[in-house]
């Protein structure tokens, strides 16, 4: 009379593939630098209607911040915003430009649009990542040295075609980039 | 049960609007969406993301629509046709008729050329990455995709690229699993989760090509509403881990049921094949449970196969037992009983009887001394959570509180004072465990000079009484019960009863003939019209006229049963 039950490795389940490790979630927490909170709440009052639209606001700051979104900024905002965490991992797993883990702390962007490829972008591109030593491109396509100083990334136009080939540095723009000055560009930052 | 949305049922006081579907126009509530006119109509709108009772959010695209309106001349008074009406004017492109809310003089076509090269391409889009595991997916057979392939889809594919590969056979819940690799990403189950059982848990990561259902890292959808996304799915995304590989559905046999694990009485759909059930699903009645039930409702019938299952009449006479045929051990029962003045009897009910069942049992009480036969249940309780579970976990006790067998747990002590003290010396316990249940200790029933069982499983109990009657489980028998808001429900046979295990009634009414009670009654319907003809709160009905949704009973119900 009892329900045959059937027992196949095949069926076996498999734990969800996450985002970031579950183990990570409540690893190494970052300490808030004074104001960043007051911070939070300010760009929050930009926001009268709903709460929520401030959430990339908030992870624009934390990125910003921190240098990359960790579990822990995840659940973090969440909890500031009242919202669950999934609603903020939905958002920072779309956008490229959110990042869940570490690059190198100088950020070197090449423009790779037609006005810059046709100006030599892509030879001048191979070469910041080979004086910066970078390792392969993460899945944001971000190549990253591995002592952590330098982070080269191969971009989409930066609306300055007229002037080709261009980089950002940082926050920097800096026009017509041959590979000599690259070294020189290079020597500056540090 | 409480939605927070309705689209299917807007508030009865809603104007109307003329509005034209498919070239006849007709009247329809202002605001109505047009996937629910069409189907009042009698049209199909085929659709995804849409369900009734979830917020719209129109991701899935399947049901396109063309939408018009009245023609306008010069003077903005509308062009009338030769028939009076007035001509419209097609707005060229396709419209979602989920989110095409009716305004008078709107037109709407459902199954124009467009439409169907509409909806077409949205299916050959959604078939891309599909993974076509049907064969091996419990989805098929009441699968959307499946349905609406061959009602609107290609007859072929021209899809040579390699297919996007994700996650599957993900453990996302204690009782329900993922194939990411299956999901069309219509976003059913978040809504669901979110807005309806308030768990928000369940979202889309890696959005853009590699679209990914997922539960946040740590979380989990434990929910115990959990399994109905596994209904609301439209694809076989979702799986119950109970269900999985089980059954193919298209072997089951559907039975409308009530769900007996609460008061709440949540209306089921019962599927079985040959004398096994495989599985329970809501059955929409907008009065008890809307389209919904709780996972520990729904699965809750496996004790029903349990292979501690009573399935022979057994007598005991000291350390033997002998099992006995039905028509040997009803006498015996009922001369035993008979050898008790009704002061040394007494009776447990059970809140898991039906109303019929309650009432033979009343009659048998009154054979057997009436009130000084001290009789009462066993109340069950746990929490209601404000969704659809109630409190009292008996789903009938209103059934026999109305029969006179209840005094709300009360006389259980008395009972039990009465048989340490010698004075009560038969006891007939029905569909109740009187030690792991009722926490009565061994030592009291060993006391008892007779002991009658009525019930579906070996327990403590059983293992001490003199006439082992086994009966029948809700999903193998007829009858009704009220649920806790007073609403008169049936109950229907959708698998035979285990060997020689019986209708409960039918033990009962035959046990009521031996000991001298014979009445005439022979069919669970005049056992109802019966009952009808002696308590009030039944007059006029019959077991039919109950119906599948059931009917309000006009008596107030006694309130100390109140589930909320
Ligand atoms: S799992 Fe099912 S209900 Fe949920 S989004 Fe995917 S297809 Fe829709
Ligand atoms: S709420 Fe009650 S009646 Fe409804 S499914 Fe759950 S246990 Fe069954
Ligand atoms: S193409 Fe390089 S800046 Fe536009
Ligand atoms: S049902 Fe209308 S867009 Fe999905």
């Amino acid at each position: 009379m009892s329900n045959p039950r059937a027992v196949d490795p095949a069926t076996q389940l498999v734990e969800p593939e996450h985002a970031f490790p579950v183990s990570e979630a409540h690893g190494a927490l970052v300490t808030f630098p004074t104001g960043f909170e007051a911070k939070c709440d300010e760009l929050i009052t930009h926001y009268p209607v709903s709460k929520r639209s401030a959430s990339l606001p908030l992870l624009h700051l934390w990125q910003e911040t921190f240098g990359h979104i960790s579990p822990q900024g995840i659940e973090w905002i969440a909890a500031k915003l009242d919202l669950q965490p999934i609603n903020i991992l939905e958002l920072v797993t779309f956008y490229p430009m959110f990042r869940q883990h570490p690059i190198g702390r100088i950020q070197i962007k090449v423009c790779r649009t037609l006005s810059c490829a046709l100006a030599g972008s892509y030879k001048l591109c191979d070469h910041f990542r080979e004086r910066c030593g970078t390792a392969t491109s993460d899945a944001h396509g971000i190549a990253s040295s591995p002592e952590g100083k330098y982070a080269v990334e191969f971009v989409e136009c930066i609306a300055s075609c007229g002037t080709a080939p261009v980089i950002m540095i940082n926050d920097d723009f800096h026009e017509a980039v041959t590979l000599q000055r690259a070294d020189e560009l290079l020597g500056k930052y540090d | 049960m409480k939605n927070p949305f309705n689209h299917d049922h807007p508030p009865a006081d809603t104007p109307l609007v003329n509005v034209q579907i498919d070239g006849v126009w007709t009247q329809m509530p202002k605001g109505l969406n047009a996937v629910e006119a069409a189907r009042r109509v009698g049209k199909f709108i085929p659709h995804y993301c849409y369900h009734p009772k979830l917020a719209i959010v129109g991701n899935c695209r399947m049901c396109l629509i063309e939408t018009g309106g009245p023609k306008m001349d010069a003077s903005r008074a509308p062009v009338l046709d030769a028939s009076g009406k007035p001509e419209i004017n097609w707005v060229p492109r396709p419209a979602i008729g989920c989110a095409t809310n009716l305004t008078e003089g709107m037109a709407i076509r459902t199954d124009s050329p467009l439409v169907q090269e509409c909806r077409r391409g949205v299916m050959e889009f959604l078939l891309i990455n599909h993974p076509l595991d049907c064969p091996i997916c419990d989805q098929a057979g009441e699968c959307k995709l499946q349905e609406y392939s061959v009602q609107y889809g290609n007859d072929h594919s021209r899809f040579v690229e390699e297919k996007v590969k994700k996650p599957k056979r993900v453990d996302i819940g204690e009782r329900i699993v993922l194939d990411d690799e299956r999901c069309i990403m219509c976003s059913r189950c978040i809504r669901f989760a979110k807005d309806t059982v308030h768990d928000d848990v369940l979202g889309f990561t890696e959005r853009g090509s590699h679209t990914t259902l997922a539960v946040h890292p740590g979380q989990r959808f434990d929910n115990n509403y959990s399994l109905n996304t596994v209904d609301i799915c439209p694809v076989g995304a979702l799986t119950s881990k109970d269900f999985r590989f089980q059954m193919r559905v298209w072997f089951l046999k559907e039975t409308k049921g009530i769900c007996t694990n609460c008061a709440t009485g949540c209306n089921t759909i019962i599927g079985s094949r040959e004398s096994t059930l495989y599985r329970m699903t809501p059955r929409e009645n907008e009065a008890v449970n809307s389209e919904w039930m709780c996972d520990q409702g729904r699965l809750g019938f496996h004790y029903i196969h349990d292979p501690k299952r009573l399935t022979q009449p057994i007598a005991r006479h000291g350390p033997e037992t002998t099992p006995l045929a039905w028509s040997e051990i009803i006498p015996q029962v009922a001369e035993r009983l008979r050898q008790f003045v009704p002061e040394q009897i007494g009776i447990v009910a059970s809140g898991r009887l039906t109303n019929e069942e309650a009432f033979l049992v009343a009659e048998i009480r009154r054979v057997l001394g009436g009130d000084s036969v001290l009789t009462d249940y066993v109340p069950r309780f746990g929490r209601a959570d404000g969704i659809l579970r109630s409190a009292d976990l008996n789903p009938n006790t209103h059934g026999v509180t109305l029969m006179g067998l209840s005094n709300g747990g009360a006389s259980l002590a008395d009972l039990r004072r009465s048989i340490d003290a010698g004075q009560i010396r038969a006891l007939v316990v029905l569909h109740e465990d009187l030690t792991a249940e009722a926490g009565w200790d061994g030592a009291t029933l060993q006391k008892l000079d007779l002991l009658v069982t009525l019930g579906l499983l070996q327990n403590p109990t059983t293992d001490r009484a003199d006439f082992i009657l086994p009966g029948a489980s809700f999903a193998e028998k007829r009858g009704s019960m009220i649920n806790g808001a007073g609403r008169l429900q049936r109950l229907n046979r959708a698998i035979p009863s285990p060997g020689q295990a019986w209708d409960d009634w039918q033990i009962l009414l035959r046990l009521k003939e031996a000991l001298g009670g014979g009445n005439g009654l022979h069919t669970i319907e005049e056992v109802f019209k019966a009952m009808a003809a002696q308590v009030p709160a039944f007059a006029g009905l019959t077991l039919s006229r109950i119906g599948d949704l059931g009917i309000e009973l006009e008596a107030a119900m006694p309130k100390e049963t109140a589930t909320e």
